[in-house]
């Protein structure tokens, strides 16, 4: 075998070893998303179709809202802060994006982006 | 100005006209009314143009020294100055002219024209700025790209930019750093039926009532009254841009 | 004529591997500065609400309208037929390309959101020239890419031609389109003329050629391989009449604004009490940028050096920088005009005040960054595939030319 294709087979192993190693070794250190209760018994949707539709009603709202003016709250960004925004023990509300609350728990588990909130609202009004 | 036939039943809209005048008959300030108007457009019906909302501003009512417009619509957008007013945004000004020929000074707020041919729609290259069916001239910050060339098309200059990265907004108002913004006639309180600008009311609260809002499509609005007794123009009519603010006394 | 045999520069000398890294440093520093702005916002930066594109848009429109001017030498042999210049048409090509890159990295990069590029390619306003700007961009990387494939690949040959006459017709749209953005413009004093298009049509000549010849020479001065008078002297020539013309339009722009009553507020600032832009304008622009390399061009005994005609061909670049600066930055710092007849007297969005700009670091990196990513396209292409012609010299390009051999 050219010594430019052991190279090539090599490398490929090296990384697939390293691949298995960090991910045997990551297992456990990821933590799990902490799902805090919001408000009412229940979220508009049921949870299997939230964890995979979230982003399809709310792309879909963000549209109707700012060029329609349609505010209905179902799927609304702010309505689901007002809900799921988790309180301290003063009542304050905190922030979706801190450590370990709604929003910031699963898109980090997940890794994903999260890009709402460089310009939306981390609490509710109140 | 014509009249678009209305969804909702003629009869019960006669009613809520004339019951929401009666309350509006019991406010407890002047201008500033606590009950919202029931035929507002219900939250999921989408705008139309059968409203196009708008402002007249009356300069020489506009007091020297004050800020009342400017301080109110921070506060309600959530407007926060870090000191830096070269790149900080300003969605309302005032500003004071003098003539070159005779020396009289006017003074007026100044603000988004919210036109009806904006040049900012025209140039945005993806379509983020855009003009909604009731007048009203936004950015959609979702799709926004912060590219600025709207800020350069704007004959008023009304456009700022975020400069740096924001927190504590509004959850009404949202907005961060890379794109864009400007006046948006108050847009979260319009939707909510609120039939005024924050700017406007606060004008009124301080006693001046330079700045009116209205439906510039309704004939029984008090702005159409208005501008139809006052002498008013656009700022630079001469782009023929047809804005939805009108000034009387500049 | 003798088949044209290109190769691949050599590419292994020290001083190859330092320029790679020079370039390469530049990019570095310019990605290093756009991470800076993006991260910590605008801010950081000169600019403002009130003067909103600055030095990055200044190198990136100097880049993309050079990037258009430098695929004119090759339309020279494939549209206007001058055969003489088919060995230099792959090398103008590859040029083209790699400054349109330079130039769109450093327009992506100043973006105030560079992540949502997706949206910019999937979401068109079709009024806005930006929009169509941006089709006009990538389509020109894809014909002449096309291009070069027709020029490189032997069996492809009979369709340089045809495809020669698309790039440059796209190319006339591109440059048409990138001087739109500032002609369609009806706020501005400074834009607001259906003047600025042909004008950067015709800026685009001057500055493609410059770099090209600079680009040329130095190529064939590091590689040692010989190159002839023939083609230079002749380009140089040309280089001289797109100066010449481009300072007409200038001149016509500036003497038509200058008749406008309404426009002598912007005139006066412009060409007098303008501070930078001012001095920028008259040094930079109208001196450095025009008369100098013309006189330098056409003088019978210094034009014919070759040390000459690259100090020329600088200063036209230096000037294109001045006249993008003067234009860009320059044109939005005058105030817009509120209300005809009346002056402002107190604002606190600075309206009817000359807004201040002075460039920042990070704009400054950014923008030169986008020429070093330019130019290291160029140096790592040449070396991969075969743009450069083995020889240049007078017999192989033209073998009916009598001339004498000029100075080096």
């Amino acid at each position: 075998m050219s010594p430019l294709r052991t190279f090539f087979y090599g490398l490929v192993a090296a990384l697939a070893l390293a691949g298995a190693a960090g991910g045997a070794w990551a297992e456990g250190r990821t933590p799990l998303p902490t799902i805090t209760k919001g408000k009412g018994d229940q979220c508009v949707e049921p949870t299997a179709v939230m964890r995979t539709d979230h982003m399809r009603f709310l792309l879909h709202q963000r549209d109707e809202t700012v060029h329609g003016g349609i505010r209905t709250k179902r799927h609304s960004l702010k309505e689901c802060i007002e809900c799921h925004a988790a309180r301290d023990a003063t009542g304050k509300p905190m922030p979706v994006t801190a450590e370990g609350q709604f929003c910031q728990s699963c898109h980090s588990f997940a890794a994903v982006h999260l890009d709402c909130f460089s310009c939306h609202a981390t609490t509710p009004d109140k | 100005m014509s009249e678009r036939a209305d969804t909702t039943d003629p009869s019960r809209r006669g009613f809520l006209r004339r019951a929401v005048a009666a309350a509006a008959a019991v406010t407890i300030a002047p201008g500033i009314s606590l009950v919202r108007l029931a035929d507002a457009r219900p939250p999921d019906q989408r705008v139309t143009d059968a409203n196009r909302w708008g402002l007249l501003v009356d300069a020489s009512k506009c007091a020297d020294g004050c800020g009342a417009c400017v301080d109110a619509c921070n506060e309600e957008n959530g407007l926060k100055g870090t000191g830096r007013p070269a790149t900080d945004a300003q969605w309302i000004r005032t500003v004071r002219l003098r003539d070159k020929a005779t020396g009289r000074e006017t003074r007026m707020p100044y603000m988004c024209q919210h036109c009806e041919h904006p040049p900012c729609v025209d140039v945005c290259p993806t379509g983020a700025s855009f003009r909604r069916a009731d007048g009203i001239v936004l950015v959609d910050r979702h799709i926004c790209i912060g590219c600025r060339y709207c800020m350069m098309a704007c004959p008023y200059k009304a456009r700022s930019f975020v400069h740096e990265d924001l927190t504590g907004q509004k959850p009404d108002v949202p907005r961060g750093k890379g794109c864009v913004e400007s006046c948006t006639l108050c847009v979260q309180r319009v939707d909510a039926g609120d039939r005024s600008t924050a700017c406007a009311d606060a004008c009124a609260k301080a006693g001046h009532r330079a700045i009116v809002f209205g439906d510039l499509k309704d004939p029984k609005s008090e702005i159409f009254d208005l501008l139809a007794k006052l002498p008013t123009r656009q700022i630079r009519e001469d782009l023929d841009l047809n804005t939805g603010v009108r000034y009387h006394g500049v | 004529m003798k088949k044209v045999q290109f190769l691949e520069i050599e590419g292994r000398s020290l001083g190859y591997y330092a320029l790679l890294g020079v370039l390469g440093l530049l990019v570095a520093v310019g990605l290093g500065a756009a991470h800076y702005m993006e991260h910590h916002g605008h801010v950081v930066t000169g600019m403002s609400n009130q003067v909103v594109w600055g030095i990055p848009h200044v190198f990136a429109v100097f880049l993309i309208v050079a990037a258009s001017g430098a695929l004119n030498v090759a339309s020279i042999a494939s549209v206007f037929g001058k055969t003489a210049y088919k060995p230099l048409a792959p090398l103008s090509g590859l040029l083209a390309i790699a400054f349109l890159i330079g130039g769109l990295a450093v327009l992506v990069l100043d973006l105030g959101r560079p992540d949502r590029l997706i949206v910019a390619m999937t979401h068109y306003n079709f009024k806005s020239i930006f929009a169509w700007n941006i089709f006009l961009y990538t389509g020109f990387a894809a014909i002449v890419a096309g291009y070069l494939w027709m020029m490189l690949d032997r069996r492809m040959s009979g369709y340089s031609t045809p495809v020669g006459y698309v790039a440059f017709i796209w190319r006339l749209i591109l440059t048409t389109g990138t001087g739109s953005i500032f002609g369609f413009l009806v706020a501005r004093d400074a834009y607001d003329t259906a003047l600025l298009a042909p004008l950067f049509v015709v800026l685009s000549l001057a500055y493609g050629m410059a770099v090209f010849l600079l680009v040329l020479m130095a190529s064939y001065r590091w590689t040692e391989r010989p190159l002839g008078d023939v083609l230079l002297l002749r380009m140089k020539n040309l280089l001289g009449i797109f100066v010449a013309a481009g300072l007409y339009f200038v001149a016509v722009y500036h003497l038509t604004n200058l008749y406008f009553t309404e426009r002598h507020g912007f005139e006066r600032y412009i060409l007098l009490d303008g501070g930078s832009f001012a001095q920028v304008f008259w040094l930079g622009q109208v001196l450095l940028g025009g008369i100098v390399p013309l006189v330098l061009l056409f003088h019978p005994t210094l034009g014919r050096s070759r040390t000459v005609i690259g100090v020329a061909s600088a200063l036209v670049i230096l000037g294109g920088l001045a006249q993008m600066y003067v234009t860009i930055p320059g044109g939005q710092a005058y105030p817009l005009e509120v209300v005809p007849g009346k002056e402002v007297v107190g604002s606190t969005f600075f309206d009817g005040v000359v807004a201040s700009y002075s460039p920042s670091l990070p704009e400054v990196a950014l923008g030169v960054g986008g020429i070093g990513l330019a130019l290291l396209l160029v140096a790592v292409a040449v070396k991969v595939l075969r743009f450069l012609p083995l020889t240049l010299d007078d017999a192989s390009v033209d073998p009916h030319h009598r001339g004498a051999a000029a100075s080096a």
